[in-house]
């Protein structure tokens, strides 16, 4: 028989487990190549940018726990700051640093949750438990002080909802050394294995340059070698009274993306110790925060870091109690752009390990 | 090789761990415990001293309502009339869509008068579309399983005597200084 070689199509999402949530790729194969990729986004679309122009500035930050549902913490702050710039709002500082804990908290959940799925799509099940029971611990954590595991709704525009609940220091006491272990066995577990290794490195590798010109940020553009943080390059809050690195990878391939993040994880808690040094005793909220908001007219564009690179929000006012629009510039979009790019020529066991190295979350892709 | 046998290694390790001192726990038989600050699916509380709802039905909440998941109405307070309580209006009909209700918290944040709480509750699961949809006497019912298992007071009450504590320290504190002023006058 005269077989032929045809170019095979190959679907795959929008429910494929490795797919992190639901994000269709549909991959042109040449064998085992992969010749093209066509990615289809929109499942989770949700329209919270044009929901956010309906509601009122405080119920806006329930919108934004939505956006990047690993790491809401993160994403109520950017949101907040806006809003405190265009209003010229000053914080009070014992919720900047409440603030600051939490989202480097909420880093290192984020992260954890990462490290757990690129095992299991490296193909390895058991870090995905340990590092989901890191995860719960900070969690437990996030329930004592907001009420809620995942969605908080605790950052209010000129502070936080309410101070931190009487047992808060023991409770943190008793969790960083849990989560210093969790984090060094995160990291033990795979980041040296052999196997892991030889799945990781040298696969999807990019330039900085074109790094750089898909926009990329966060560890993505870090693993390329190139040190760029927001909370150094313009630092926010009170980042820049914290004495961190940014660890930076060489060649750009998935496992520098990976040991990027779990370094980040080792500054987080670095970050989180001095925090709780320097902490002072004070209001969480200024007393401008309780009124009805209505900044004045105008626009502002603030950006911070997330855990998966520059989130940012574009917030036009025009005086009134909602805004005008609100243009949110997410990480993982722009991170995902490059999937084309690191998809073509490689095999297609590559694909989950590459798509689960950008660590995109689908409702920040889609909004 | 090595390297593998290393991880194995860890993941024995902890498998014995978890063997002493089991991380997970079998859910619906063993309920997880929850944080005193857990919010769960908002309800009304009961005031017992006068045997009334707190709550007026002055719909602030639900005009903040990110969605718009409640509704209510008022009417005379009857108790007032008799003079047995401070409330002119109160609450005539009050429900809550917990299936929409995305337990956000603003609707007890923004409540003048200590009427919502976000109890313990969240574990209702119906078969109905609308099998959630929660009427006054069963927000009642859930707001006062809350106030007995938590003693629950007012927060403004809280509030209060926070207030009242902290000036009586500082009378205190005036006090106590004011003799040794006088004392210093008086060499
Ligand atoms: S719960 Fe509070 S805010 Fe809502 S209607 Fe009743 S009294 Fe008003
Ligand atoms: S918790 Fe939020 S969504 Fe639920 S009823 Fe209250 S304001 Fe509405």
């Amino acid at each position: 028989m005269n077989a032929e070689p045809v170019e095979m199509l190959l679907n795959m999402g929008p429910q494929h487990p490795s797919t992190h949530g639901v994000f269709r790729m549909v991959l042109w194969v040449d064998g085992e190549k992969i010749v093209d990729v066509e990615p289809h986004i929109g499942y989770l679309h949700r329209g919270s940018e044009k929901l956010c122009e309906g509601e009122q500035y405080h119920q806006i930050i329930t919108l934004f726990d939505r956006m990047d549902y690993v790491a809401n913490f993160n994403n109520e702050l950017v949101y907040c700051q806006a809003v405190e710039k265009l209003m010229g709002l000053a914080v009070p500082e014992r919720a900047e640093y409440v603030r600051v804990i939490l989202c480097e908290l909420n880093r290192i959940a984020s992260h954890l949750l990462y490290v757990g799925t690129i095992g299991l799509d490296a193909g390895a099940m058991t870090p995905t438990m340990f590092a989901f029971r890191g995860r719960e611990r900070i969690q437990s954590l996030f329930e004592a002080i907001s009420g809620a595991r995942m969605m908080h709704n605790y950052f209010r525009i000129g502070g936080v909802k309410e101070d931190l609940p009487d047992n808060f220091e023991r409770l943190i006491a008793d969790l960083l050394p849990l989560l210093k272990e969790d984090v060094e066995e995160s990291d033990r577990i795979l980041t040296f294995n052999e196997i892991f290794l030889t799945r990781l490195k040298d696969v999807g590798s990019i330039s900085a340059e074109e790094a750089i010109d898909f926009g990329f940020t966060g560890p993505c553009l870090r693993g390329c070698g190139v040190e760029y943080d927001v909370r150094k390059a313009q630092p926010y809050s009170v980042y820049d009274r914290f004495d961190f690195d940014i660890p930076v990878g060489l060649d750009g391939d998935c496992w520098d993306r990976h040991w990027v993040r779990v370094q980040e994880m080792y500054e987080s808690l670095k970050i989180i110790e001095q925090a709780l040094e320097q902490i002072p005793e004070g209001e969480v909220v200024s007393s401008l925060g309780r009124r009805l908001i209505r900044p004045p007219a105008g626009e502002v564009y603030v950006r911070a870091e997330n855990p998966r690179g520059e989130i940012a929000v574009h917030l036009v006012s025009n005086g009134t109690d909602r805004p005008y629009r609100l243009k949110v510039r997410p990480p993982s979009f722009c991170n995902l752009s490059a999937i084309k790019r690191l998809l073509c020529e490689s095999w297609i066991a590559d694909s989950v390990v590459i798509l689960g190295s950008l660590d995109i979350v689908l409702g920040e892709v889609d909004r | 090789m090595l390297n593998s046998v290393k991880g194995m290694m860890l993941t024995l390790a902890s498998t014995f761990q978890g063997l002493k001192k089991p991380v997970t726990r079998e859910y619906p038989k063993q309920p997880t415990p929850v944080q005193p600050r857990f919010m769960g699916f908002p309800a009304l509380t009961w005031d017992n001293d006068v045997d009334e709802p707190f709550c007026t039905g002055c719909m602030v909440c639900i005009r903040n309502c990110p969605t718009q998941c409640m509704s209510a109405s008022m009417m005379d307070n009857p108790l007032n009339e008799e003079g047995k309580s401070h409330r002119r209006k109160i609450v005539d009909y009050f429900e809550i869509n917990l299936n929409r209700c995305i337990l956000c918290g603003i609707c007890v944040e923004l409540c003048n008068f200590d009427a919502i709480v976000m109890s313990h509750e969240h574990e209702m699961s119906t078969y109905e579309r609308n099998g959630d949809r929660v009427d006054l006497p069963a927000l009642l019912d859930i707001g006062k399983k809350y106030q007995r298992e938590t003693a629950w007071i007012p927060p403004t009450v809280l509030a209060k005597a926070k207030k009242e504590a902290e000036d009586a320290a500082k009378a205190a504190a005036a006090e106590s200084e004011e003799p040794a002023a006088a004392a210093q006058e008086g060499d």
